[in-house]
């Protein structure tokens, strides 16, 4: 009925597509501007700089697949580097201490789906109270900023991978690209995964197809859990502290940059892909303001305000000229 | 009906107030000194007068399907304009009405985004939340603005036997009960909320009153923006009204209003508010950190919204149901 | 199934009804709205759990707590709107839930396959990995069944499969139905369409108020003895407006023209005269058109083409507001998406109208309000009287009457209603019908749209055909009869090149 154009791409990527797109221009037009902008290295400390982003947008892609909305991973972050620098001055090992801020960053995303779904009380509302609770938490742990002096965290965070040519990457890059990699298998692969677009489809179609729709709402939620208390641990290796202030409003970069990955609000579209390069494009912003120089910090958040708003306006034509009107 | 929606906000007021009797005697004392009314109780309503202002315009929007996460930063775009024609040697009537004027400007801009070009409300203002702080900032270059202004001053920290900020919102709470109730437009809200394709048939012109409601909210943040920075006379562009659209949310959620649009109570945001705001004081005396206040703040909205969501009340409702049934 | 009882709070849904399919045939299940159809559908498949009685599949006793379960046990559901996520694809959707997998992921090429097979065993001929909602709704109907098809059911449960498809598309349907029921599946199919469930079916089940009535083999049953079955009285409320004397002849003065009117995919331009005191029927089969003329006539769509006139000036439409102002109304035959504000009570609801009319600075002053609301519960017999009483918790009928009251009271010269009677039961129909005929009597314009002929037919004084999203005919006066419609609407399509 309807004929195959096999080499046009599908609409479905096209959001992708253009924030590649941007990504490209952006990086060239820093490559024209600035000496020493095109180098491998630049590229890696993109990854390096923003490697607990990528983790952070890898759940909330997950999140907003289902239609829903995490505000807490931020503050979960935040209490993450508290849990881990407090447990390490306390002399735990370190895998303990690891698993200790998985296991509370888990459990934290466990229950805010709980109520989401059996309580039927709206995710923005829930994962507020998450945000709040968590930050809370970490001032209770302590007002101050913790160093984490751990020697074996603290080479963990300084050691690197040589890639060639002199571009070194941290190891925080390569648990940044693994969560990437698994994400995409779980989204893809598992029925899981795709529950959570069916979810995000139709809530109730997915319900009478007999999906285990529930298990994908909390499910989402657990998963974004773990990923903040993950980028916890690879901000705490970035920052080499734990503290209550850390991570203030980043939530609303991670929505940002899976937003401008191409991933619908609405739910049901979306790539973990497309959030990668969402969270590349703005950190290259961030890298052509510093590269500049004279220009100030704030104009960063102007930017990624600007950009957000094109992507929105991107996606609003998609869907317009989409089927059915 | 609506009474029961307001119980339980009214019960965590109530057990919040008792708590600070017992912890604070003198709490609901008031003195009247120099013609001014003190005591705990004005404290908190004076705090809590920006987050109210901001509730009443995030009530509106939230009944017509909206919210607003720009309210922080146009907030402080309000503080900062304001405050730097002052600091620049301009008169303060001036300054306000341009702080106010740009205010309104950014609600037409939300408007716009939300009701012609059609983006979803929390992605429409979520826009403005991350670059109009940045805005903000680039109005102060980066500064804090401290000014000395009598009649600036009197916005946050002026007395009329009362804080004159109480009154400003008081007097917009009874404005907006007034023109919503006595006129349509209450009811026209209403329809929208619920069923927006419906209310475009039947005529109404939903374009108008949704838009009209975001200005509205515009308008409510920027005269919050200018109380916080005239009772500190200065102008924070970083922290002039961070988290306030949280909090408002969360007044408007605690009064009883679904975030999914519809019928709405202003009586109930009033409470929602002073809800917080005595929270907030109650940490404070009972020595707890500052910073901790969140997590009292994350037990009191689970625990309210908890208790309203449709699982709970149908748990809680489910014997009486049946006797009404028998009844008829 | 047997005695089974179902309760919500409150209401009794069900009650002791019993009801048996047999593998290898097409069994209906009738009944009015309210009957209880839906619900013993749900409880059959797993989404309401019963208080009372049993259900016996195979002889054996089962009990589902959830759609999957009922699933599992070989009971597959169709439901009236496409139950499918328009999201993924065609395969994902026929197989989601029951993928194919290899070691422990699944097997994407293996899923395409699969899907092909069972698209190919109901003849569609569809790319599997395109997106679903690429496709017309009667495609996704299809997709629908071939997902039914993937649990090997041996119960095949359709609600309401056919009222998005035309009869091109119907064809086919039954054809899949009879190479299922021929390879011994048990098929439950509700429909609203007398004829098509005397074509189809095998066996009939009727209910009223959540009781059972009885079980017929089809060709025991004659369609008036059915009908009186369903309705549990003779066909008298009908017969009321049956003759409503003779039809009359377009008058002279014409209160809305419509000139060229058209846009593009939805109906070609068309020119119709609309005089006072006639009902004009919209005759065609669903998707002809009819809805998407009656939209642009009210102006909820934007016009590619054409002007409309009211009352000799042309309109500038710039949505619906421009002709309500010209005294334009329009019922929309999507009740509950188009019409009813749920969660507001009958009396806001019947008011909308005339306050947004007002603007909202002139509010209907409170007595004025009470006394219209009180005139119209009167006069339509809405139920319950009380003009408090929210409107998401009326029954069908007096949400469609309170809607047709909310344009009444602006009294307007011109009346659109799409499908007033879909979904009501039989004596709110009659009522309904009778008020448009007396409210033509006294001078307006009422365009009536129907997806019964025969409804159509006795209500109008003239009959507009539609096909294919164009007008291809006008019966007007004694020319007004069924077959004639029917006629023009089964007609050979002219051999003009289709509009766009």
């Amino acid at each position: 009925m309807t004929a195959m154009a096999p080499t046009r791409i599908p609409r479905r990527f096209l959001p992708v597509v253009a924030t590649f797109a941007v990504f490209v221009l952006t990086f060239g037009a820093g490559s024209v501007r600035y000496e020493g902008f095109a180098s491998g290295q630049v590229v890696a400390n993109l990854f390096i700089d923003n490697a607990h982003l990528i983790v952070l947008a890898v759940g909330m892609t997950f999140v907003i697949l289902t239609g829903g909305i995490d505000l807490s991973v931020g503050s979960v972050l935040a209490l993450s580097t508290m849990i881990a620098a407090a447990t390490l001055q306390a002399g735990w090992p370190v895998w303990l201490s690891v698993l200790a801020v998985l296991a509370s960053g888990s459990t934290l995303g466990l229950l805010m789906g709980l109520v989401i779904h059996h309580f039927q009380v709206q995710p923005f509302i829930v994962t507020l109270a998450g945000m709040f609770l968590a930050r809370g938490l970490c001032f209770l742990i302590s007002v101050e900023s913790v160093s984490i002096k751990d020697p074996a965290f603290r080479a963990a965070a300084t050691d690197t991978i040589g890639l060639g040519g002199g571009v070194v990457i941290t190891y925080a890059v390569v648990v940044a690209l693994l969560v990437l990699v698994a994400g995409a298998y779980v989204l893809h692969l598992t029925r899981f995964g795709r529950t959570v677009y069916a979810v995000g489809g139709s809530e109730s179609s997915a319900r009478l197809m007999g999906l285990a729709t529930g298990r994908a709402k909390v499910g989402v939620y657990v998963v974004s859990g773990f990923c903040s208390a993950l980028g916890g641990l690879l901000f705490g290796l970035y920052m080499l502290s734990g503290y209550g202030l850390h991570a203030v409003g980043m939530e609303l970069d991670v929505i940002a940059a899976v937003v401008i990955g191409g991933t619908l609000l609405a739910g049901g579209v979306g790539y973990v892909a497309g959030s990668l390069v969402g969270v590349l494009v703005l950190g290259t912003v961030q890298t052509l303001i510093s590269f500049e120089g004279t220009l100030s910090s704030w104009w960063t958040k102007i930017v990624i305000g600007v950009l957000l708003l094109a992507f929105i306006a991107l996606q609003r034509l998609i869907v317009r000229r989409g089927p059915g009107t | 009906m609506s009474a029961n929606r307001l119980l339980w906000p009214l019960a965590a007021l109530a057990a919040l107030i008792v708590l600070n009797v017992v912890v604070t005697p003198s709490f609901l004392e008031l003195r009247f000194q120099d013609g001014h009314l003190f005591g705990s109780t004005v404290d908190i309503l004076r705090n809590g007068a920006p987050t109210l202002l901001i509730a009443l315009g995030m009530t509106l929007v939230i009944a017509t399907r909206g919210i607003d996460l720009s309210v922080g930063a146009i907030a402080a775009i309000a503080a900062a304009v304001a405050c730097t024609h002052i600091a620049s040697g301009g008169d303060a009537i001036t300054a306000m009405l341009l702080a106010l004027g740009l205010s309104a400007l950014l609600g037409v801009w939300n408007g716009f985004l939300v009701t012609v070009v059609g983006i979803q409300p929390i992605i429409a203002t979520l826009v403005l939340m991350i670059a109009g702080r940045g805005l903000a900032m680039l109005l102060t270059e980066g500064q804090i603005i401290t000014v000395s202004d009598d009649l600036y001053s009197q916005v946050g920290a002026g007395f009329l036997v009362l804080p004159i900020a109480i009154l400003i919102s008081l007097a917009a709470l009874a404005g907006v009960a007034l023109l919503t109730r006595r006129t349509a437009l209450g009811m026209l809200i209403e329809a929208v909320g619920v069923n927006p394709e419906a209310s475009r048939l039947a005529g109404v012109r939903s374009r108008t009153i949704v838009w009209t409601v975001y200005v509205f909210i515009a308008v409510c943040s920027g005269v919050a923006g200018l109380m916080i920075s005239s009772n500190v006379n200065s102008a924070d562009a970083n922290n002039i009204g961070l988290w306030i659209e949280m909090d408002a949310i969360l007044a408007v959620v605690i009064g009883g209003t679904s975030l999914a649009g519809g019928r709405y109570s202003l009586v109930g945001t009033l409470i929602g508010a002073l809800v917080i705001q005595t929270l907030t004081t109650t940490v404070y005396t009972i020595g707890v950190p500052p910073n901790v206040t969140l997590v009292f703040k994350a037990v009191v909205v689970i625990a309210v919204c908890l208790l309203q969501s449709p699982r709970s009340a149908a748990l809680l409702r489910r014997p009486a149901r049946a006797e009404e049934v028998a009844a008829r | 199934m047997r005695g089974i009882s179902i309760g919500f709070p409150g209401v009794k849904a069900l009650s002791a009804v019993d009801f048996r399919l047999f593998p290898g045939e097409v069994h209906a299940l009738m009944g009015e709205n309210g009957a209880g159809k839906s619900t013993l559908i749900k409880t059959l498949t797993g989404v309401h759990t019963h208080n009372t009685g049993e259900i016996r599949l195979d002889g054996a006793q089962v009990s589902f707590t959830g759609p999957g379960q009922a699933q599992e046990a070989g009971i597959a559901t169709v439901y009236q709107e496409v139950n499918l996520c328009a999201n993924l694809s065609v395969a994902e959707n026929i197989l989601l839930g029951r993928e194919p997998r290899r070691f422990g992921r699944i097997d994407g090429k293996a899923t395409r396959a699969r899907a092909a097979e069972l698209l190919a065993r109901i003849g569609l001929a569809i790319d599997p990995g395109s997106t679903l909602g690429s496709h017309p709704i009667a495609v996704q109907q299809l997709v629908a069944i071939a997902r039914a098809l993937t649990v090997d059911a041996r119960v095949l449960v359709l609600d309401e499969p056919t009222s998005s498809l035309d009869a091109e598309e119907v064809a086919e349907l039954f054809r899949i139905l009879r190479v299922l029921r021929d390879d011994g599946v048990a098929i439950l199919f509700v429909s609203h369409f007398l004829d098509q469930v005397y074509e189809i079916s095998d066996r009939m089940t009727v209910l009223r108020n959540g009781r059972l009535v009885g079980e017929w083999r089809t060709e025991e049953l004659d369609r008036m003895a059915l009908v009186s079955a369903m309705i549990g009285r003779e066909l008298g409320a009908l017969a009321e407006v049956e003759r409503r004397g003779e039809r009359h002849s377009p008058g002279a003065d014409v209160v809305l023209r419509a000139e060229g009117v058209g846009r593009a995919g939805a109906i070609a331009p068309f020119d119709l005269d609309l005089h006072a005191g006639e009902v004009v029927g919209l005759a065609g089969l669903l998707g002809s058109g009819r809805t998407e003329l009656a939209r642009l006539l009210f102006g909820a769509d934007r016009a590619d083409t054409g002007r409309l006139v009211v009352g000799g000036t042309p309109v500038r439409v710039r949505g619906p507001r421009s002709l309500i102002a010209r005294g334009v109304a329009f019922s929309s035959e999507d009740r509950k998406a188009d019409g009813l504000v749920a969660d507001l009570t009958i009396r806001d609801n019947l008011v909308l109208a005339l306050q947004a009319a007002r603007g909202w600075a002139r509010p209907i002053p409170r007595r004025t309000a009470d006394a219209l609301v009180a005139e119209f519960i009167g006069k339509l017999d809405i139920r319950p009287a009380d003009p408090d009483a929210v409107i998401g918790t009326l029954s069908g009928g007096n949400q469609q009457k309170v809607l047709l009251a909310r344009w009444l009271v602006t009294r307007p010269k011109v009346l659109i209603l799409d499908e007033p009677t879909r979904g009501i039961d039989v004596g709110a129909k009659a009522q309904i019908q009778k008020v448009v005929a007396d409210l033509a009597a006294d001078g307006m314009a009422v365009v009536f749209i129907s997806a019964e002929l025969e409804e159509v037919v006795r209500v109008s004084d003239r009959v507009v055909v539609l096909r294919d999203r164009r007008v291809v005919g006008e019966l007007r006066g004694g020319e007004v009869t069924v077959d004639a419609v029917m006629t023009r609407i089964a007609a050979h399509p002219e051999p003009t090149a289709v509009a766009g």
